[in-house]
C-alpha cells in the first residue's frame, strides 16, 4: 500500500498519462490498443502519438504505476508479438486520486456558476 | 518505413531499443489506415513533429534522472567532488587565462572594418626591419604604389597639457588627414580631419580619445572648446569612439600631420609609419613586390640616401615582435600541458571511483541498464563536475588575467587590455564541456566489455588492464611535468643570463623622470639651457643628491634615435654598426649614470652655440672609425654639423640587454640650435642620490615646479626599475610557467600515490602470501618502489625529449642560453623523479605493513 504522499507527489496527472491509465483500467492492452481506446473514448479528439505514448509508458513503469506483462500476439494489429501493459494497484490508486481531484475541482467550479449551459 | 526508423534515431538508444519496434508498428498501422495520399502526408507530418518534440523530452527525462543521480553522488562523496572540482578548476582557469591573452595577441580581429586588409609599412635597411619613412620617400611610395586603395602615415608624439588641474604629459599621434579613412573609423563626436587641417598655416586643431574626453571633461560637450597642448591653444574638433586606440592603447589625442616643404628635403629624416589598405585583389606578397619595385626605383634615383632601402609590408594584426608571439605560444602550451594533467588526474580519480562503485554499476547493469545508459550517466556526472570546476576556473582565470596582461604589447590597437569577455567565456564553456565529455568517456573506453563481465563476477583479475591505463595516465602527467619544468628552467636560466649582462651604466641609486619642454615656449636654446641649468643646480643643492644631469633619452627608455655618420664628406652606409645613436647631454651626465670617461673630457657648460661643436663618443664608435689611433681631436659630421671628438666614454646598452646597440655619440645640449632636432631636446632627468634617497623626490618636484609651474613631470622611476622592466615580461612568464610546473608536479605526485595505493590494495593478498613465504619487508618495499621508478623513468625519458622540442621553440627568447642546457634537464629530471618516488613512498610503506595472516584470511 502506497502512502498518501506518494500518490499526491504525482498529482495532477498530465492529460496523456490520465488517459493511458484509464485505457488500462479495464484490462491489459498493448500500445496501439491504448491509442485506439483513447481515440474512441474521446470521439477522436485525443490522438496520442507513439512517442508520447511510450515516453509516458516508460515513466509509468519507472514510477510503478503499471507493469509490462509477457509479450503475446496482437490479433487486432498485425498478429506480431506485442508488449502488453497492466495497471498496478498503485496506478489505480493514483488514477482514482486524480479522478477525485478533478471532480472536486468541477464541483467548486459549478458552485461558482461556471457550469456550461447555465447563466 | 526506413525513413521512420531513421528518424527514431533521434531518441536515446536505450529508449529506441525498448520501444522502437512497437513505435514503427504503430506508425505502419496509422499509415495503412490513412489510405488517401493527402491523409498519408498528414500522418507523415504529424509523425515528424511529434518525433522532434518527444525525442527531446525523452532526452530531458534521462537527463533529469541522471541529474538526480549526480546530486546523490555529490552529497555522498563530498571529498571526491571537492578534489575533482579543484583539479578541474585549476586546469580550466589556467587555460582560460592563457587563452584570453593568446586570443588578444594572435587571433582577435582588430576593431576596424575589413581589418584583414590593413597593413603597416616600414622602410627596411640591412640590419633594420622596422625603420620609419622620410616624408619624401613616403610621398613617392604613395604616388607610385598600385597595391593599396588608400595609404597614409602617422608618427607618435606627446604633449604637455596645461590649464585646469595639474600639468600632465599625454601621448598622442600626428596623423595624415586621411588616416582615419584608411582605418575606416569616424569620430564619435564632431568631425575627423579634413584636407585643410593638414596645411602648414591652418589653425591648430585636435581630436581627443574617448577616454581622454571622459577623464578630463567628464563627457561634457567639447567640440569647439580650446585645449592647451605644449602651451599652444588647439581647437577640439572631434572625439574618437571608445573602441578606437590607434596606434596604441596609450594614444590620447591626434593632431593633423603638417609637413613643411623643407621636411621633404632630407630623405634620411625618418619618422613616419605608413598604414595602408590592400586592394581586394592584391595579396600581401604582391604588395611587397610592388613596393619593392618602388624602392628599387627610389634607390636608383637617390643612391646616396636610399642605399639598400627596401620596403617592409606587415599586416596590422601582426604588429608585435616574434618574442611576444613566442612568449604567448609558450604560455598557451604550458596551460595546455596543465590541462592535460588535470584531465588525466580527473580520469584517474574517476577510474578509482568506477572500481569503488562496481557494485552499483553491476546492479544497474543487471537491471538491464545498457552500456549506453552507464556511459550516459557517468558522462552526466563528469560534465556536472566539470561545470562546477569550470565556474571555479572562471574565478581562477579572472584573477590570473591581469597578471598575464603584462605579457601583452600595448602596441596592439585595442582600447582595452585582455579581459574575460564573451569570446573567452565561450572558450571556457567549450573547454569545460570537452573536459567533462572526455573524462566521462575515457574511463569506459578500452577493455570495456571484458570489464563488465569482471564487474558482474566481482573478480580480481580486472585490475591488470585498468592498472595499465592508469599507469599510462600517470606517465602522461609525469611527462607534462618534465616539459613544464624544462621550459621554466630554461626561462630562469635566460633571466639570469640577461640579468648578469653589464648595461655599462649604474642602475642603483639613480632616480629618473621626464620633463618634456614644450615648443615654442622653449624653442630658444639659451632660454632652454637657462631653465635646465636652474633645475639641475637646484637639484644638486638638495641634501642627499650627488649629481644630476639631463639627456635626450635615457638608455632603455628609448632605444632608437640613430643617425648616419659622415666621415671626410662621405656618408657611411646606413647599416647596422655603422650608424650611431644621438643624445644631447648636459655636463655631469656620465658621472651621474656612472659611465666611465676613458679619454678626454665631459661636455662642459662652455660648449655653447658660439663655440666649436664638440662630441663625446663611445669606445665602440672610436674603435669603429679610428681603430688603433687616438680618437681625441678627430672630426666627423653628425646631425648636419661637423663635430670634434673631445672625449671617449664606455659603451652602454641603449637598446636593452638583448638587442645590439649602436655606438653612441653625445653632443652638448647647449649646442642644439633652436628648435631643430627638437625630438632630441633634453627631457630625461637623471639624479644620482645617496642610499635611501626616496626622500629627495618631493624636493626635486619642488625645484622643477619653482622653475616652471606649468611643467609636467612624468615617468618618475628608478633606473633599476627601468632596467628590471627589460626582463619583466620574462619574469612574469617564468612565474606563470613555474606555477604551472608546481601544480603539475603536485598532481603527478598525487597521481602516482593514487595509482600505487590502488596497486597495493589490489595485491594485498599477493603481498601477504609473499611475506608468509619469507619475503623481507625491504623486498616488498623495493617491489613497489620499482614500479614507481619505472614510471618515473618512462615519464622523464619522454618528458626530456618533448621538453627539448619545447625548449627549441623557445630558443628565440632564451637570450643565448642553449635549448639543450644540460643542467636544466638534469634538474627537471631529478625533481620529477624525486616527486614520483616521494608519491610512492606512502603506499610502499603501507605494503610493508601488510599482516600476512590477516591478508590471507580476508579472502
Amino acid at each position: 500500500m502506497a502512502s498518501a504522499s506518494d500518490v499526491d507527489d504525482l498529482l495532477p496527472l498530465p492529460t496523456a498519462t490520465f488517459h493511458i491509465l484509464m485505457a488500462l483500467a479495464d484490462g491489459e492492452r498493448h500500445g496501439y490498443a491504448i491509442i485506439r481506446d483513447v481515440a474512441d473514448r474521446t470521439g477522436g479528439r485525443v490522438r496520442l502519438s507513439a512517442g508520447t505514448l511510450y515516453r509516458t509508458i516508460q515513466r509509468l513503469l519507472e514510477q510503478g504505476l503499471i507493469v509490462e506483462v509477457a509479450e503475446r500476439p496482437a490479433p487486432e494489429l498485425d498478429d506480431e508479438r506485442r508488449r502488453y501493459y497492466r495497471l498496478l494497484p498503485f496506478g489505480r490508486e493514483v488514477a482514482e486520486a486524480e479522478t477525485l481531484r478533478l471532480s472536486q475541482l468541477v464541483r467548486l467550479a459549478r458552485a461558482r456558476g461556471l457550469a456550461p449551459g447555465r447563466s | 518505413m526506413r525513413l521512420y526508423r531513421a528518424l527514431l534515431r533521434l531518441y536515446p538508444r536505450s529508449f529506441r531499443h525498448e520501444y522502437g519496434v512497437e513505435m514503427a508498428a504503430i506508425f505502419a498501422a496509422r499509415r495503412r489506415e490513412a489510405g488517401s495520399i493527402p491523409a498519408r502526408l498528414a500522418v507523415w507530418i504529424s509523425a515528424l513533429v511529434e518525433i522532434a518534440g518527444n525525442a527531446a523530452r525523452v532526452h530531458a527525462d534521462l537527463l533529469r534522472q541522471d541529474a538526480v543521480q549526480v546530486a546523490r553522488l555529490f552529497a555522498r562523496a563530498p571529498g571526491f567532488v571537492l578534489t575533482a572540482v579543484a583539479i578541474v578548476g585549476l586546469g580550466i582557469g589556467a587555460t582560460t587565462a592563457a587563452f584570453s591573452v593568446t586570443d588578444y595577441v594572435l587571433f582577435r580581429p582588430l576593431p576596424f572594418p575589413d581589418a584583414g586588409q590593413l597593413v603597416r609599412l616600414w622602410e627596411s635597411r640591412p640590419g633594420y626591419g622596422h625603420m620609419e619613412l622620410s616624408p619624401a620617400n613616403m610621398r613617392d611610395w604613395m604616388a607610385r604604389q598600385s597595391s593599396f586603395t588608400a595609404m597614409d602615415v602617422y608618427t607618435s608624439t606627446a604633449a604637455n597639457v596645461t590649464g585646469t588641474g595639474d600639468p600632465r604629459r599625454v601621448s598622442g599621434a600626428l596623423t595624415g588627414v586621411t588616416l582615419f579613412d584608411v582605418l575606416g573609423v569616424s569620430p564619435a563626436r564632431g568631425r575627423g580631419f579634413i584636407a585643410a587641417d593638414g596645411v602648414l598655416e591652418a589653425p591648430p586643431v585636435v581630436i581627443l580619445s574617448y577616454a581622454f574626453w571622459q577623464t578630463r571633461y567628464g563627457g561634457a560637450e567639447v567640440i569647439g572648446r580650446v585645449i592647451r597642448l605644449d602651451d599652444v591653444p588647439h581647437e577640439i574638433v572631434g572625439v574618437m569612439p571608445a573602441s578606437f586606440a590607434f596606434p596604441s592603447r596609450q594614444t590620447e589625442f591626434w593632431l593633423p600631420l603638417r609637413l613643411s616643404p623643407e621636411a621633404f628635403q632630407d630623405r634620411n629624416d625618418n619618422f613616419l609609419v605608413g598604414v595602408a589598405r590592400l586592394r581586394d585583389d592584391v595579396t600581401i606578397d604582391r604588395a611587397r613586390d610592388d613596393l619593392g619595385r618602388v624602392t628599387a626605383q627610389l634607390e636608383a634615383e637617390h643612391p646616396a640616401e636610399n642605399r639598400q632601402a627596401g620596403a617592409n609590408v606587415e599586416r596590422l594584426r601582426d604588429g608585435f615582435s616574434d618574442e611576444t608571439r613566442n612568449l604567448v605560444i609558450a604560455l598557451i602550451g604550458a596551460a595546455a600541458c596543465l590541462l592535460v594533467i588535470t584531465c588525466v588526474n580527473l580520469v584517474n580519480l574517476l577510474l578509482a571511483r568506477v572500481m569503488a562503485r562496481r557494485t552499483e554499476l553491476v546492479v544497474r547493469a543487471a537491471m538491464g541498464a545498457g552500456r549506453e545508459r552507464l556511459v550516459r550517466q557517468l558522462t552526466t556526472e563528469t560534465v556536472a563536475l566539470a561545470a562546477v570546476g569550470g565556474l571555479v576556473g572562471l574565478g581562477v582565470a579572472s584573477a590570473a588575467v591581469p597578471l598575464f596582461s603584462s605579457l601583452v604589447p600595448v602596441s596592439l590597437p585595442f582600447a582595452t587590455p585582455p579581459h574575460l569577455d564573451w569570446r573567452v567565456l565561450a572558450f571556457a564553456a567549450a573547454l569545460t564541456l570537452a573536459t567533462g565529455l572526455a573524462t566521462g568517456i575515457l574511463p569506459l573506453l578500452g577493455p570495456r566489455q571484458a570489464d563488465f563481465t569482471i564487474l558482474r563476477e566481482g573478480g580480481r583479475g580486472g585490475g591488470g588492464a585498468r592498472e595499465r591505463v592508469r599507469a599510462g595516465l600517470v606517465t602522461v602527467s609525469l611527462v607534462s611535468s618534465v616539459v613544464l619544468l624544462v621550459g621554466g628552467g630554461l626561462l630562469l636560466r635566460a633571466i639570469w643570463a640577461v640579468q648578469s649582462i653589464d648595461p655599462g651604466f649604474r642602475t642603483d641609486g639613480v632616480l629618473t623622470m621626464r620633463t618634456a619642454l614644450p615648443v615654442p615656449k622653449y624653442a630658444d636654446t639659451e632660454r632652454r639651457i637657462r631653465w635646465i641649468t636652474d633645475v639641475v643646480d637646484g637639484i644638486r643643492a638638495i641634501p642627499g643628491v650627488r649629481n644630476a644631469a639631463y639627456t635626450s633619452f635615457l638608455p632603455m627608455v628609448m632605444g632608437g634615435g640613430i643617425w648616419p655618420v659622415v666621415m671626410d664628406g662621405d656618408e657611411v652606409a646606413r647599416q647596422q654598426g655603422q650608424v650611431a645613436s644621438l643624445r644631447f647631454v648636459t655636463p655631469g651626465y656620465f658621472d651621474t649614470l656612472g659611465i666611465p670617461l676613458l679619454q678626454g673630457r665631459d661636455v662642459s657648460a662652455r660648449d655653447t652655440l658660439d663655440q666649436p661643436a664638440v662630441a663625446v663618443v663611445s669606445r665602440a664608435f672610436a674603435e669603429r672609425y679610428w681603430p688603433g689611433e687616438p680618437a681625441l681631436g678627430r672630426r666627423f659630421t653628425f646631425a648636419f654639423t661637423e663635430r670634434e671628438v673631445v672625449g671617449v666614454v664606455g659603451d652602454i646598452r641603449v637598446r636593452g640587454f638583448e638587442e645590439p646597440s649602436e655606438p653612441q655619440v653625445y653632443l652638448s645640449a647647449a649646442q642644439q640650435p633652436g628648435d631643430s632636432l627638437s625630438f632630441y631636446m633634453p627631457k630625461d632627468l637623471a639624479v644620482r642620490v645617496e642610499a635611501g634617497g626616496d626622500t629627495v623626490i618631493p624636493a626635486v618636484r619642488r625645484v622643477i615646479a619653482q622653475a616652471d609651474a606649468d611643467q609636467p613631470i612624468s615617468d618618475v622611476r628608478w633606473m633599476s626599475d627601468v632596467v628590471a622592466g627589460e626582463t619583466a615580461s620574462r619574469v612574469v612568464q617564468f612565474r606563470v610557467i613555474a606555477a604551472f610546473a608546481g601544480v603539475a608536479l603536485l598532481l603527478a605526485g598525487v597521481g602516482i600515490h593514487g595509482l600505487l595505493a590502488y596497486v597495493v590494495s589490489q595485491r594485498h593478498r599477493e603481498i601477504g602470501v609473499r611475506m608468509a613465504l619469507g619475503a623481507q619487508r625491504s623486498e616488498i618495499l623495493a617491489m613497489v618502489m620499482r614500479r614507481a621508478a619505472w614510471l618515473a623513468v618512462a615519464g622523464v625519458g619522454a618528458g626530456v625529449i618533448i621538453g627539448y622540442g619545447a625548449g627549441r621553440s623557445l630558443e628565440s627568447v632564451l637570450a643565448g642560453v642553449p635549448a639543450n642546457d644540460p643542467a636544466t634537464y638534469l634538474t627537471a629530471a631529478l625533481v620529477v623523479a624525486l616527486v614520483a618516488l616521494a608519491g610512492a613512498l606512502v603506499p610502499a610503506l603501507r605494503a610493508t605493513r601488510v599482516d600476512p595472516v590477516r591478508a590471507m584470511r580476508a579472502e
